[in-house]
């Protein structure tokens, strides 16, 4: 060592000592600021060692840098100690090394300072657990300035580069403390979405119990974050497109961005260590009650310190450390006096606070917990034996009752302690209604034991499924249900899910008045969490009903229901029935050959449909595009018979063959059928046509029904077969073909706009404000100055229509799903068999297997 | 710094996690053979995919639209038949899930269970992305 020793007091100095003080942070800064304040007769020369090139800043408030950057706003008042010559602050500089003996401390720059005291703020280190791959690059620690900017530059390309291959960013957080939530919040406000994985069963273990925890998952869950609890990082392996896969210990993997370690911190004793200072058995610089070291001339403060053996992580017993230390150096006599580990923080938003014996340590407690799972509030307060003395408690979701209890604890409640923290409630009640007709026919479900649920409480859709099963299988019955719940007098919710809250109609005016064409956008700026099978499928209807798009580009082809996706309707066994169309149930000679020679050659079963047309039961998901190839080549197509959309436009022979027939109805069944194909709809839509009054074509029982009289055609609307069937009412008469396909037209798009999810026309005019005769306004009259619009609307789709068919047979990407396996496409699924040795082919199912296999 | 030093080292992870969660539903530790199922970009995000397992069996492989990659098994408990690949993904109440296309029930996507009947189950496999291909753990016969 050559350089010689400063003694860094100046020539103005009257300081007859120095103390060094080793670390800004907050609780440095705080320390130097202590000892200014009260050494009167400037006693000290205080010279502070900072390895971070930014003086003391906000450290705690790390995550508000984002978004201006700006690091001057979170600086600290006061921490260049500007006028002070009595304060030096060395930025960028790293102690070295302490050699106790000489009272020098070395610096990185090769300096050596003398000191009478010497105080170590040096706090603490991000812990890294030693997972593999964890120093891969875009793997980084949540603690600095310089931290936040590398993440932010790390986020920032991933941001641009997700938007060009259509995906989202992702950041993954490992911990879900105080401080991954803190920078689970950083990456959400960075654009990523963040993904926490907590080891321990719940997020913030230290601070919440379990039912808070589920609570406060629930809450941050809501917000878009990802939670995995009780998982642990496995391993994190760099992949070639420079993305990280990440591996949990429960098995699941996943794609990130980048992965920020939060997995708690490790106080920074390396150079107390190396200096010969006694640390504790889990790190840090172990001290006395005075906060001074094995060493009387030094001084420990903050993270880093044991104060008689214990480590505090929160900054306020920091403060107070420092605020002894200084008071020590001047003579005083301070003592730490503990400290309350209390807190009260808004995490993403959201309230948590844990304070006292939270945990119910105390021998005999008693823990009383009030939870709102609606309102998402979480509270807990724990008293002594006797229910008389409050201990402690934890908040989640609404803290603002902190503050009275916090000042509670310790001492006896006035009255009933559950009383503080529970609101009063008041029981829902409803007329029970006993009944014996079945609702849901496929859960067998009576409207007794529905109304019956309704009575015990269930008061939302989501609730009667949960107890009675209603609704769970085919959906079928909800719209009943739901009926059945507002005669009950409960206020109807009209979310669509637990995703969305508005009701389908509401989402299809957002669609069509913002633009919006994602389903992530849309649940991005109008929903909650990821989506379900409930409004996945909703949001794809009503993306196709407004433009041409194949279903099956992009991101829609993920919200497709598993008819839609593969073009074709899934069977029992899981394969598939193809009916291609034959409009008005026309069909030529050759196209019947295929047909007949398709059956023979992949063996399918083959039944005629209720709508004039042929099923062919029993394909593979792989033997798909073959059939659709042979049908396309006789110049069939998609009959869309797998979609909500039009199905069949059922037609009798009319007035070309026919004796009686008036008009030509094939004619009309097929042009209307070529008109409506492929548009998707909340429901199915059938058509009938018939060529006279005798209806053969049942034209009545259908969404749309045409029927044939000397002047023209009358218009039926809103007819139903199915669970409750419906006779079309007549909307109006004698119209020539031209306004006949405005007012379907018309009709169909009112409709598709208007009603609910899987809400079938008949039940759509029930429940239509008005009724017939305010459709009839709307349809033909155009009441509502909404015709154009909607015949404009209808034109957008006619123009538009494609064969599903042809153009999945036309897209290698698209045609590269059809497969049964994606490791073995060419593999037949094992799993499926047919029985042939009946009257008919049928599908043999598998054992259903009774015992969980556990791979 | 607002943090609370965590106690427990994170070494000792792996086992203690698995019987933390719902054991016997997650895989189980042990070795394992680690079968190819497809290039991570033949996944498409909230869709799923069959993979043949070795013996017979068969997986459903998932990518969620937020990267989570989830594997269970394919055959649906309640229908018998290997569908589960083809069901729609969610989640609920932030659970990730999977819906049977057949008759709609809900399956958690990370311990398999049905989620309005715990008694039932679908298997669930360990996954891995290696130089962007995806592997499904299988123990050893």
């Amino acid at each position: 060592m050559s350089t010689t020793t400063e003694r860094p007091a100046g020539p103005t100095s009257t300081a007859t000592r120095t103390v060094v003080v080793i670390g800004h942070g907050m609780v440095g800064h705080r320390f130097v600021e202590a000892l200014r304040s009260r050494d009167t007769d400037s006693t000290w020369n205080v010279v502070v060692l900072s390895e971070e090139a930014d003086a003391a800043y906000d450290r705690v408030g790390l995550s508000s840098y984002v978004g201006a950057w700006d690091r001057s706003a979170l600086a600290l008042s006061g921490n260049s100690y500007a006028g002070d010559d009595l304060v030096e602050v060395r930025l960028g500089t790293r102690a070295e090394q302490i050699d106790r003996e000489a009272r020098v401390v070395t610096t990185s720059q090769g300096e050596v300072i003398a000191y009478d005291a010497l105080v170590l703020a040096t706090g603490s280190y991000p812990f890294v657990p030693p997972v593999p791959g964890h120093d891969s690059e875009g793997c980084y620690v949540y603690r600095t300035l310089d931290d936040l900017d590398g993440i932010r530059a790390r986020a920032e390309a991933a941001i641009a580069r997700a938007a060009s291959e259509g995906r989202e960013a992702n950041g993954l957080v490992v911990g879900g403390g105080l401080l991954g939530l803190e920078a689970a919040n950083a990456l959400r406000l960075l654009g990523l979405t963040p993904h926490v994985v907590e080891f321990a069963p719940r997020l913030m273990p230290l601070q919440v119990d379990e039912g808070g925890g589920a609570v406060l998952k629930g809450l941050i869950s809501n917000l878009g974050v990802q939670v995995h609890t009780g998982a642990g990082t496995s391993s994190i392996a760099a992949q070639d497109d420079g993305r990280l896969a990440v591996e949990l210990s429960d098995g699941t993997a996943l794609l990130t961005d980048l992965v920020v370690f939060s997995a708690g911190v490790r106080p920074s004793d390396a150079v107390a260590r190396a200096a010969g200072l006694a640390v504790g058995e889990r790190g840090g610089v172990t001290t006395d009650a005075t906060c001074s070291t094995s060493d009387e001339n030094v001084w420990a403060v903050g993270e880093v310190a044991a104060v008689e053996g214990r480590c505090y992580g929160l900054v306020a017993p920091g403060y107070t450390m420092a605020e002894v230390v200084a008071d020590r150096l001047l003579g005083g006599e301070a003592t730490f006096p503990g400290a309350d580990l209390s807190t009260k923080l808004k995490l993403l938003g959201v309230d948590v606070a844990s304070f006292g014996d939270a945990m119910a340590a105390t021998p005999g407690a008693l823990e009383i917990v009030h939870t709102d799972a609606t309102k998402g509030t979480y509270a807990k307060v724990v008293v002594s034996d006797d229910a008389r003395t409050l201990l402690g408690g934890i908040l989640v979701g609404d803290a603002s009752a902190y503050t009275t209890l916090k000042a509670y604890v310790g001492r006896e409640v006035p009255g009933d302690p559950g009383a503080l923290i529970s609101p009063a409630g008041a029981e829902l009640g409803a007329d029970a209604l006993p009944d014996d007709a079945v609702i849901c026919s496929c859960n067998n479900v009576t409207k007794g034991s529905i109304c019956g649920a309704i009575a015990e409480g269930a008061c939302d859709l989501a609730a009667i499924k949960g107890c009675t099963s209603a609704g769970t299988t085919c959906g079928g019955c909800l719209p009943t249900v739901k009926k059945l719940l507002v005669d009950s007098g409960v206020e109807l919710s009209k979310a669509l899910c637990e995703h969305f809250e508005q009701s389908r109609a509401e989402l299809f005016e957002i669609v069509a008045s913002t633009g919006i064409r994602t389903f992530s956008g849309l649940l991005a700026r109008y929903g909650a969490g990821t989506g379900c099978e409930i409004c996945k499928p909703t949001v794809a209807s009503i993306l196709a009903s407004t433009s041409s798009d194949h279903i099956l580009d992009g991101e829609q082809a993920a919200l497709q229901d598993s008819n839609d996706h593969f073009l074709a309707n899934i069977q029992k066994n899981g394969t598939y029935s193809v009916v291609p169309r034959m409009p008005g149930g026309e069909v030529t000679a050759e196209q019947l050959i295929t047909i007949g020679q398709v059956a023979q050659d992949f063996g399918l079963y083959v039944k005629v449909t209720g709508g004039q047309r042929i099923d062919l039961f029993g394909a593979r998901v792989e033997q798909l595009p073959a059939i659709w190839q042979r049908l396309v080549d006789v110049g069939m197509e998609s009959g869309q018979a797998y979609g909500k959309s039009l199905r069949t436009v059922k037609s009798c022979v009319g007035s070309t063959w026919c004796r009686f027939g008036v008009q030509d109805s094939v004619g009309m069944a097929v042009d209307l059928e070529h008109r409506y194909r492929g548009l998707r709809s909340p429901h199915k839509i059938k058509f009938g046509v018939s060529g006279c009054a005798r209806e053969c074509a049942e034209a009545r029982g259908k969404d749309v029904g045409v029927i044939a009289t000397d002047k023209g055609w009358n218009l039926y609307v809103c007819g139903n077969g199915g669970q409750t069937p419906a006779h079309a009412k007549l909307l109006a008469s004698d119209l020539d073909d031209e306004t006949l396909v405005r007012y379907i037209d018309r009709f169909l798009m009112f409709y598709v706009r208007t009603a609910d999810r899987l809400q079938r026309t008949a039940p759509w005019l029930d429940a239509l404000e008005g009724g017939l005769e305010h459709l009839k306004a709307v349809v033909c009259e155009d009441s509502l100055g909404i015709a154009d619009d909607l015949e404009a609307a209808m034109g957008r789709h006619v123009e538009g229509y494609q064969d599903e068919w042809k153009a999945v047979l036309d897209d290698p990407e698209k045609l590269s799903r059809f497969v049964s396996f994606v490791n073995a496409p060419e593999e037949a699924d094992p799993t499926i068999a047919f029985d042939e040795s009946g009257p008919r082919k049928v599908p043999v199912l598998l054992g259903l297997p009774t015992v969980r296999e556990n791979v | 710094m607002t943090t609370l030093i965590t106690a427990a080292p994170v070494d000792d992870v792996a086992p203690t996690a698995r019987a933390v969660i719902r054991p016997g539903v997650l895989p189980a530790p042990g070795a394992k053979q680690w079968v190819p199922a497809c290039p991570v970009a033949r996944l498409v995000p909230g869709r799923g995919v069959a993979v043949l397992l070795p013996r017979g069996r068969q997986a459903a492989l998932f990518l969620l639209p937020n990267g989570m990659i989830y594997a269970v098994g394919n055959i649906d408990p309640y229908a018998g038949a290997g569908v589960i690949s083809r069901g729609l993904t969610g989640d609920r109440a932030g659970e990730p899930t999977v819906a049977s296309p057949l008759l709609k029930q809900v399956f958690s996507l990370r311990t398999g269970t049905a989620l309005d009947d715990p008694e039932v189950a679908l298997p669930t496999y360990a996954v891995r992305v290696q130089h962007g291909l995806v592997r499904l753990g299988v123990p050893h016969p």
